[in-house]
């Protein structure tokens, strides 16, 4: 084989590499995209700090509120109210409730999607039980809170924020990780 | 070079070739290599086509009559990659393999032992795949996407050896399209200078290049799919924190450079075609080859545009939306110089030309269902629907298909020596051309009437295009097998060819004997 041909199907090759490597490299590109753009209706993964911001009185918006458990999710997993109407800047308190039926500790993960995707980039959270595992023992239940506002920056088009939770059975996690096994929420 | 020494070289090297099956199995020869992989493509065409007669069939009347829908979304999926990796691209690497050196006048592909270790990894791949079906639990089922959560979360025990079998076809392909590419680069005889290369040439080696940036990426999501169901990752489970809506932006980033790989090769088969019988040069040389470049590298701007009923922002679907309808602007520039070049030429209407002729106009219907599809709003409505099923089998049944069975036409006096049979050739095309269009036309006004795809049941309405649809599928798989009589006849005999069958024809390939030598090119020509 002649070096004009090494030296080609060494490149190419690297091509291949770099190519493999780049599929990988979007899964993070596709992450940090979607935080920097909020296009994907996921809220951020960290509280925010409750700032004083202006309440705008002017408007109203409608929050619903979904949850779900997932179908491999015994527990049973619903919020307070089904919707809220509030002003942007107000801080307000939503419970979930949460139940296990089955006679076994369940480790819960709530993943959050906010419907339209662009508004998730206005709606923040202080407090929430999706931060965190949950744990909770068979037959027990519990109220999970969240503390939200939303950001008057909201862009007028908005007039109402679907918040959905859909909750995973993480318990095979949780045993892997040893964490300690109290619920930061208590029962 | 005098014909002396050709014979010389000529008994040489045939006391070297193995005989019997050895010689198939380590043979090096860019010709023997050719014709493996067209016979295994065949060989898969008709795999892949019975699984699509069964879909037809179980279609053929509403309710289900034949197979469970389990087994049907195992046809489906199997049809698929067995049509995609099995048929087309093996096909369009044989075509590669027969024709590029012979075109460019270089003695081989550059690299004969990966040549041959890049076919014999293929028909393994397939076996994998296809004795997946056998185990308990069954075979892929989750169409040929495998979109997560389907392929990861609720697919079963199969998925191992279907992710297996992908990664065998990659690499099969890669390899492929390294040798195609180093022989291109490298090979070309003494006076070949790019702008003067054959555009079936041009367009696979744009091709080449396509498959190498996409096809490890491919490999890539494959093994995500695999940690995921396997080894408790989470790229695409949202419990773990990963998105399922992730596998669908980096499967496209994949998928859509794919359908690309899978139509060059055919533009450059046509623009090879069309010439001979129109016995005029191509009209526009120059802008075929910048209009595949520009596919190619447009090709990589539009994967989202199969996702807009996810939930994109508005600004990534008008993005997506124009680019891609951006793209019916080189196509169109290929269609209007194939439609150029015959203006005013001398036409004769040989086998080879009709299905050349059928690919410009059927290819251009998939085209403009494409633009349909591309137009956000109204794909809402076209999402899944059998107008999708319509628009994909129009570019690959009777656009790159046809273009293949064009080709096989138009070089086999080449590879056999011996003319093919006019008579059944044309009743194959004929046969064809009426039933592609029973079997894939009425498959748009189901789809628009909301006849979803990959469903083994449908709603009484649909019953009576769907009986048509299915007429129109078995006639159409009939027909095939007249291509399959008229390939072995040729094979085994008929009429002697000349080193030039068609008297329009340009290119090295006609100046070397039909049928042609196992070597030629030993001394590389002079290309004036």
């Amino acid at each position: 084989m002649n070096a004009k041909h090494s030296t080609l199907i060494g490149k190419l090759s690297l091509l291949v590499v770099a190519m493999f490597a780049f599929g990988y490299a979007l899964v993070p590109l596709y992450d940090v995209f979607c935080d920097i753009t909020g296009i994907n209706g996921k809220t951020a993964s960290e509280p925010v700090s409750a700032e004083a911001a202006i309440i705008d009185t002017s408007r109203e918006i409608t929050i619903e509120f979904i949850a779900r458990p997932n179908q491999q999710m015994p527990w049973i997993f619903k919020p307070e109210v089904r919707r809220m109407r509030v002003h942007p800047g107000e801080i307000h308190i939503m419970n979930y409730l949460a139940e296990n039926p089955t006679g076994r500790a369940i480790v819960g993960q709530a993943v959050p999607s906010v419907s339209p995707g662009q508004a998730a980039l206005f709606f923040h959270k202080i407090e929430c039980f999706c931060f965190t595992q949950q744990y909770l023992a068979g037959g027990n239940d519990m109220l999970m809170p969240l503390q939200f506002y939303v950001d008057p920056a909201l862009p007028a088009q908005f007039s109402t924020i679907t918040l959905s939770y859909t909750l995973y059975d993480v318990t095979s996690q949780w045993q892997d990780s040893g964490q300690d096994t109290e619920s930061e929420f208590g029962e | 070079m005098s014909t002396v020494t050709t014979a010389d070289h000529h008994d040489e090297h045939h006391d070297h070739k193995p005989t019997g099956i050895k010689r198939w199995l380590f043979t090096t020869n860019h010709k023997d290599i050719g014709s493996l992989y067209l016979i295994f493509a065949l060989a898969m065409f008709f795999l892949g086509g019975a699984m699509a007669m069964v879909i037809r069939l179980e279609l053929f009347q509403p309710g289900l009559q034949f197979v469970d829908p389990q087994f049907f979304n195992q046809m489906t999926t199997m049809h698929g990659l067995i049509m995609v990796f099995g048929a087309v691209m093996p096909a369009f690497t044989g075509l590669a393999n027969w024709m590029i050196p012979m075109m460019i006048g270089a003695p081989d592909m550059a690299l004969p032992r990966m040549n041959n270790w890049s076919f014999w990894i293929l028909p393994f791949a397939f076996l994998i795949l296809i004795i997946s079906m056998f185990l308990p639990g069954g075979g892929p089922d989750f169409g040929w996407t495998f979109y997560a959560p389907l392929s990861t979360t609720y697919s079963n025990d199969s998925t191992a050896l279907f992710v297996f079998a992908v990664h065998i076809m990659g690499i099969s392909s890669i390899m492929g399209a390294i040798n195609v590419i180093v022989t291109i680069v490298n090979m070309r005889a003494p006076g070949m200078t790019w702008m003067k290369l054959p555009l079936f040439v041009w367009t696979w080696l744009i091709t080449a290049f396509l498959l190498i940036m996409v096809m490890p990426v491919l490999a890539g999501v494959v093994t995500m799919v695999l940690t995921d169901k396997y080894f408790a990752t989470s790229f695409f489970d949202a419990a773990g924190g990963g998105d399922p809506v992730l596998f669908q932006h980096i499967f496209w980033f994949f998928g859509h450079p794919e359908v690309y790989i899978m139509i060059l090769p055919a533009f450059g088969i046509v623009s090879a075609i069309v010439p001979t019988f129109a016995r005029k040069k191509l009209f526009g040389y120059a802008s075929m080859v910048y209009a595949t470049a520009s596919i190619a590298i447009l090709s990589f701007l539009v994967w989202a545009h199969h996702m807009f009923t996810t939930g994109m922002p508005v600004f990534a679907t008008l993005f997506f939306m124009y680019t891609t309808m951006l793209i019916a602007v080189p196509t169109g520039v290929k269609v209007f110089n194939w439609v150029a070049t015959m203006w005013r030429g001398a036409m004769t209407f040989e086998v080879p030309m009709m299905f050349a002729l059928a690919f410009i106009v059927l290819f251009t219907i998939g085209g403009l269902s494409g633009v349909m599809l591309a137009i956000t709003p109204a794909d809402f409505q076209y999402h899944d629907t059998y107008f999708v099923v319509a628009h994909f089998h129009y570019v690959l049944v009777s656009g790159a298909v046809f273009s293949i069975v064009a080709a096989v036409y138009y070089w086999l006096p080449k590879w056999t020596g011996h003319m093919y049979d006019e008579k059944l050739g044309q009743l194959h095309f004929w046969c064809s051309l009426i039933s592609v269009n029973l079997l894939f036309f009425p498959m748009h006004f189901v789809g628009l009437a909301g006849m979803p795809r990959r469903i083994p049941d449908y709603a009484l309405q649909f019953a009576d295009f769907n009986a048509f649809v299915s007429v129109g599928g078995f006639l159409f798989g009939l027909s095939q097998l007249i291509f399959l009589w008229v390939v072995i006849k040729c094979a085994r005999g008929g009429e002697k060819a000349l080193a030039k069958p068609w008297d329009g024809a340009e290119g090295l390939e006609w100046e070397v004997p039909s049928p042609a030598p196992y070597h030629t090119f030993d001394t590389p020509p002079q290309v004036k």
